[in-house]
């Protein structure tokens, strides 16, 4: 057994928890959350040239990591720092998709992910709907061919950084019903063509989202992304990395989170004490302590089983995304609680990682969705 | 045991529902129902129709305006008023400083300040907390020191809510800070257009202005605005604090709030069916219910008693701490039930407009709410200290 970080992790994690520490201060942030773009360029383009985004995506497409390992050591250090620059919808999801993994991106695809390791392309994945909730093969809109071109029609639903994104990945359903993992389609569209509108808003925990109208949208055949009505696995597979990328993220956030509030109750005097000498805190502050380990390694183990075969690697990511849902609402409640009033003021640095805690359990499914993935799957 | 109302109180319900039914305002009522920040003038719209129909103040005395109800038909009153959206009264003038008024007051100050907190002149915010201080409220700083016929107040006051609009505040300042530090304390009313006065928000996480800063500086008080003797002032903040507990217990908020899930998750699909036939979400949803149930009638139990003249002791902080649970689970269904919905910041979705970003009905501010109401388990007395409560009157001198 060995739980060390690589030395090549190990020196990322170092340079980007020093580069956070130094740059990403509660005050840029706060300016970062009411700017019209919902982050910074300035710290997307310097997390690229620290080699941020290369870290994601594997050597073959012109990254040098992109295991889950290197996944999760990245987002541990953005969730500590409460980091609101959108690298998991334009770096993991997008990446991963136009990396492919079930062959070799093509020339333009290649392109684009150099393009988006240099810092230089925004782009977002438009795929979840109205109705589909978390289900991740659940596509309403349609893709009707029509001699070279094909029609898009739909509605995508709070697709984060659309307003940002350069181009837009949309996932469309060419054959089949609603939840058929045959049929689905992936095209790269330019967000500023004819049919698509969209609009616009910020979101809670930082960074921005837009809810996206298609509305016969015309595409050549060749925007396709891959094989038509073979895109369930490219789709599941980005996901899957972006689940993992999640609960790590979810972790730092719950680790800051912990180290404020015991910062608090060693410093906050009440009844002329320490309220951390209240042993009624003191067994709570342990439990949050237990907790966060519980997380950690529900977070390993997800990591360390990406490249496993679907069924067992989603079975991990159904067990850490879970526990690490509900291990985080109770670390962000307790965080809130033990700390009282000046948690909930804007300010003050927990208010932002504890929405980041809580709503992480928005994106691609809550708890409750993922204990019902752990049980499907280990009755498969 | 007869868990079913009286004739009486069904009659006096019906009168209750006839009148919100024909005087609460639609668009208040649509406001209040979708979670939207109230303006002062909601609020004082509502402030003005209860008013007109002499139902403003259920806790006073008749001799004084009131209504004269007993805690039967203040429960059924509120009850009513949750599940027909209406706004919630702002308590600081009617239900916090009135009662002391009435009791501690001098005739003086009856005469003057009860008719105005009526008529809405006076718009009361409360000066108890302070940084620093929280739930051990005797600890505070803010001075007073008397000039001639004036105070000089010095100090600052936290978490003043709805302060921005408030023209009057009622403050604990300590007078002795020689005393022990509950005897030291003075209960002052203070004209918010006072030189020295400065008000500053405060944003709360859910990005709402709700509470505010209010600063002292060199502050000239009226010594006519003591209430009842200086350096008592802490027996006439008790007496507050256990009319700020009355419907501590939020049994009308939990069930309009519960309807609202279930309205939410009717809506929202899963897998091409309804979210609430989904297993975990009715499971869920189905809990809370039961917990909800229950306490309804530890309420009313409590509610029953109180009407006969017994003062609730320990059952007040029972309802508090459970209360306060029920409520903010239903907040966390809430925002369960809006999948990513929850995610869009409230304000943009809430205040004012929204037909830009249209999400869904039911889900603009679930997410806002969930964090705002994590403030409901640590403002007025923690669930910690409520707890502590509850066990020293349980085990004091045995443990």
């Amino acid at each position: 057994m060995n739980f060390q970080l690589t030395e090549e992790r190990q020196m990322l994690q170092d340079s980007l928890r020093r580069f956070l520490s130094d740059r990403y201060s509660v005050a840029l942030h706060n300016d970062t959350l009411s700017s019209p773009l919902g982050y910074s360029a300035t710290i997307w383009q310097q997390l690229a040239e620290l080699g941020m985004i290369g870290a994601l995506l594997a050597p073959e497409v012109g990254g040098y990591g992109g295991a889950g390992f290197d996944i999760s050591t990245v987002f541990e250090e953005l969730g500590r720092a409460g980091v609101v620059e959108p690298v998991l919808d334009c770096a993991v999801l997008c990446g991963s998709l136009l990396a492919g993994l079930d062959g070799a991106p093509t020339a333009r695809e290649q392109k684009l992910l150099d393009q988006l390791i240099a810092g230089e392309q925004q782009l977002a994945f438009a795929h979840g709907e109205p109705s589909s909730r978390y289900e991740r093969c659940w596509v309403e809109t349609r893709a009707v061919a029509e001699g070279d071109e094909v029609v898009l029609t739909g509605r995508k639903s709070v697709v984060i950084n659309a307003e940002a994104a350069d181009q837009l990945i949309v996932s469309a359903r060419e054959t089949g019903a609603a939840g058929d993992r045959d049929g689905l389609s992936l095209f790269l569209i330019d967000p500023a063509i004819a049919g698509v509108r969209l609009r616009g808003s910020a979101l809670m925990a930082g960074g921005r989202a837009a809810e996206v109208d298609l509305d016969g949208v015309r595409l050549s055949q060749s925007t396709r992304l891959g094989t038509a009505g073979q895109a369930a696995n490219r789709i599941e597979t980005a996901l899957a990395r972006a689940e993992v990328a999640l609960a790590a993220e979810t972790l730092g956030a719950m680790e800051t989170a912990t180290r404020l509030t015991m910062d608090y109750l060693t410093t906050r005097q009440q009844f002329g004490r320490l309220i951390g000498s209240f042993q009624a805190l003191q067994h709570r502050v342990a439990e949050m302590l237990i907790e966060v380990e519980q997380a950690r390694s529900a977070v390993i183990n997800a990591a360390g089983h990406l490249e496993d075969l679907p069924h067992m690697r989603d079975r991990h990511i159904a067990a850490a995304r879970n526990l690490v849902g509900r291990t985080g609402r109770r670390i962000a409640e307790e965080s809130i609680q033990l700390h009282g009033g000046i948690a909930m003021t804007a300010e003050y640095e927990l208010a932002h990682i504890v929405k980041r805690i809580i709503l992480a359990e928005h994106r691609f499914g809550d708890a409750d969705t993922q204990l019902e993935r752990f049980i499907d799957l280990s009755a498969a | 045991m007869d868990l079913n109302y009286s004739t009486e109180e069904l009659a006096f319900r019906e009168q209750v529902r006839e009148f919100l039914k024909t005087q609460l305002p639609k668009d208040l009522s649509e406001s209040v129902r979708i979670g939207r920040t109230l303006s002062k003038d909601d609020h004082d719209r509502w402030h003005r129709i209860l008013h007109g129909r002499g139902w403003l103040a259920p806790t006073w005395p008749d001799t004084y305006g009131g209504c004269g109800w007993n805690a039967v038909q203040r429960h059924i009153f509120e009850e009513e008023c949750c599940r027909a959206h209406a706004p919630r009264v702002v308590p600081f003038g009617l239900t916090m400083l009135a009662p002391v008024l009435q009791k501690f007051g001098s005739d003086v100050q009856r005469n003057h300040f009860l008719p105005k907190i009526l008529s809405g002149e006076h718009w009361w915010c409360q000066g108890y907390s302070e940084p620093g201080a929280g739930s051990d409220l005797a600890s505070l700083r803010t001075r007073a020191v008397r000039d001639g016929d004036h105070y000089v107040v010095n100090g600052q006051k936290t978490w003043t809510t709805l302060g921005q609009y408030a023209n009057w505040i009622f403050c604990l300042v300590r007078t002795d800070p020689n005393a022990k530090q509950q005897e030291g304390i003075s209960f002052l009313l203070i004209d918010m257009d006072t030189p020295g006065i400065e008000v500053r928000p405060i944003i709360l996480l859910d990005g709402t202005h709700e509470v505010n800063e209010v600063w002292f500086t060199d502050v000239h008080v009226p010594a006519e605005n003591l209430v009842g003797e200086e350096n008592k002032g802490w027996t006439y903040a008790k007496y507050l604090l256990t009319h700020e507990r009355t419907n501590i217990a939020g049994v009308g908020f939990s069930q309009a709030g519960l309807e609202a899930v279930k309205r939410l998750a009717r809506q929202q699909m899963h897998r091409g069916r309804p979210l609430i036939e989904n297993p975990h979400f009715a499971a869920r949803l189905a809990q809370v219910e039961i917990d909800l149930m229950a306490m309804a009638t530890t309420n009313l139990r409590i509610i029953a008693a109180a009407a006969e003249g017994h003062a609730p002791g320990i059952e007040s902080s029972m309802l508090k701490v459970k209360g306060t649970e029920i409520r903010q689970e239903i907040n966390d269904l809430a925002r369960r039930a809006a999948g990513a919905y929850a995610l869009p910041f409230a304000s943009e979705a809430v205040i004012g407009d929204n037909s830009a970003l249209a999400p869904p009905e039911g889900t603009e501010a679930v997410a806002a709410q969930y964090f705002n109401n994590r403030k409901l388990s640590i403002f007025g007395g923690s669930n910690e200290i409520q707890k502590n409560i509850i066990a020293k009157a349980a085990l004091g001198g045995r443990a």
